[in-house]
């Protein structure tokens, strides 16, 4: 018999736990539905673990959670997403070159603002910004293309320095 | 290069994932533009706000239990203890099945089997028909060249009537993907054939006994000749018209 699969499930997977669950958090953007979103996906992992083959198991299990995340909106919240996204009315935002200090910005209020992001934006951003990934796998993860991937992230910035100027200004966004 | 081809691959150029030609190139025009300089710069600002470590939500140690709980066992002694419980008496009979097969059926398919088989199914045939001879005859002068012309060799043919054992006649068949002599004899109700041709392995494997379907088969070689002796007389007779022959 070959190795037990749970243990090796809880070996190559389970530590990828805190990735699954900011990426859950974030999409969700509540704790408790993050916690249900990545506890399915992770019993969906199991169930196609067999079709693992080693490789990166982090962009494994995040592109589970992620469609599991994205099932789960369009079930529970279907309006969030059932909005297109106007790519256009997107694109019309200049850059920003104004240069402002970001260094003391309280982590509440860029929070907001990545909370505020559509969805589309956010699932990029984070896996950058906070899991570090790469475009290649961000692309594999999200199933886009590579252009699409550094589109989005350029506005994704775009947008949360925007938001960041106009709060260090004082002004309402 | 210009700003506006520079403008789509600055968050490439401050994420490092651009190639090394492209990113020396922005190198170069940062040096000469202040305001992609100052894109990159802001890039650069959100991307530090952004590694704000109170950003990131870990899991609770309630969601890994909740998680590790729901996977089916993870003690691989338990899982497999079950497992080999489980299947024990499947297994025991499975090889109960196997040694069974491998003591009742025949072993293989050997050249030997084969032979047994078609000699078996020549007796019965011969019998079935009512055709066990083409040349019915006791005499051993008539029988031996009817042979003649009808196969490639010239089978020794001995009528054993002086100790209970009379020719009845001769009869081809065919074995061993060829055409062979079988001898008739009787003894009493029964009918012996007795299948002769050359034999093709070794020269003398000495004599084998077996059964098939109900019949008793003897089989040995001798000068140069296979022969095989089928008949559904008792063994102890079969043995005695072997001897009989072989001598």
């Amino acid at each position: 018999m070959p190795k037990n699969k749970t243990v090796n499930f809880e070996e190559t997977i389970l530590p990828h736990l805190d990735a699954a669950y900011n990426l859950a958090r974030w999409l969700t953007r509540d704790g408790t539905d993050a916690d249900d979103v990545v506890q399915e996906a992770f019993l969906r992992a199991f169930k196609f673990f067999d079709g693992f083959h080693g490789g990166n198991a982090r962009a494994w299990i995040l592109k589970i959670v992620r469609n599991t995340c994205h099932s789960w909106l369009q079930k529970n919240r279907g309006h969030e997403i059932a909005i297109e996204f106007d790519e256009d009315l997107h694109s019309v935002e200049g850059r920003d070159t104004e240069v402002v200090l970001l260094e003391n910005i309280d982590s509440q209020i860029l929070r907001g603002l990545l909370e505020e992001l559509p969805l589309e934006f956010r699932e990029i951003i984070i896996l950058r910004e906070l899991e570090g990934m790469s475009y290649k796998e961000i692309a594999s993860i999200a199933d886009l293309p590579l252009g699409t991937v550094m589109s989005r992230l350029t506005r994704a910035r775009r947008r949360l320095h925007t938001g960041l100027t106009s709060f260090l200004n004082g002004g309402s966004k | 290069m210009n700003c506006k081809t520079t403008e789509d691959l600055l968050d490439g150029y401050a994420d490092g994932e651009l190639d090394l030609v492209n990113h020396l190139q922005i190198d170069e025009h940062l040096k000469t533009c202040p305001a992609c300089k100052r894109i990159v710069e802001n890039i650069s600002a959100v991307k530090f706000a952004m590694s704000d470590a109170a950003l990131y939500f870990g899991a609770s140690p309630d969601l890994r239990n909740r998680i590790k709980s729901a996977l089916p066992a993870d003690k691989s002694i338990s899982a497999s203890g079950i497992w080999q419980w489980r299947w024990i008496p499947v297994l025991a009979a499975a090889v109960a099945i196997v040694i069974l097969i491998f003591l009742f059926l025949p072993h293989g398919s050997s050249n030997e089997d084969i032979l047994a088989k078609e000699v078996v199914s020549g007796h019965v045939r011969s019998m079935m028909a009512n055709h066990l001879t083409d040349v019915p005859s006791s005499d051993q002068h008539t029988v031996k060249p009817w042979f003649e012309g009808k196969l490639d060799y010239s089978p020794p043919v001995i009528d054993l009537a002086t100790i209970g054992f009379p020719l009845v006649g001769g009869r081809l068949d065919y074995a061993g993907n060829r055409p062979v002599a079988a001898l008739v004899y009787k003894r009493r109700q029964h009918s012996i054939n007795l299948f002769v041709f050359p034999s093709t392995g070794n020269s003398d494997i000495g004599t084998a006994i077996s059964t098939q379907q109900g019949y008793n088969l003897i089989h040995w070689n001798k000068s140069g000749m296979t022969f095989w002796a089928v008949s559904d007389l008792n063994l102890d007779e079969l043995q005695e018209f072997a001897q009989g022959i072989q001598n």
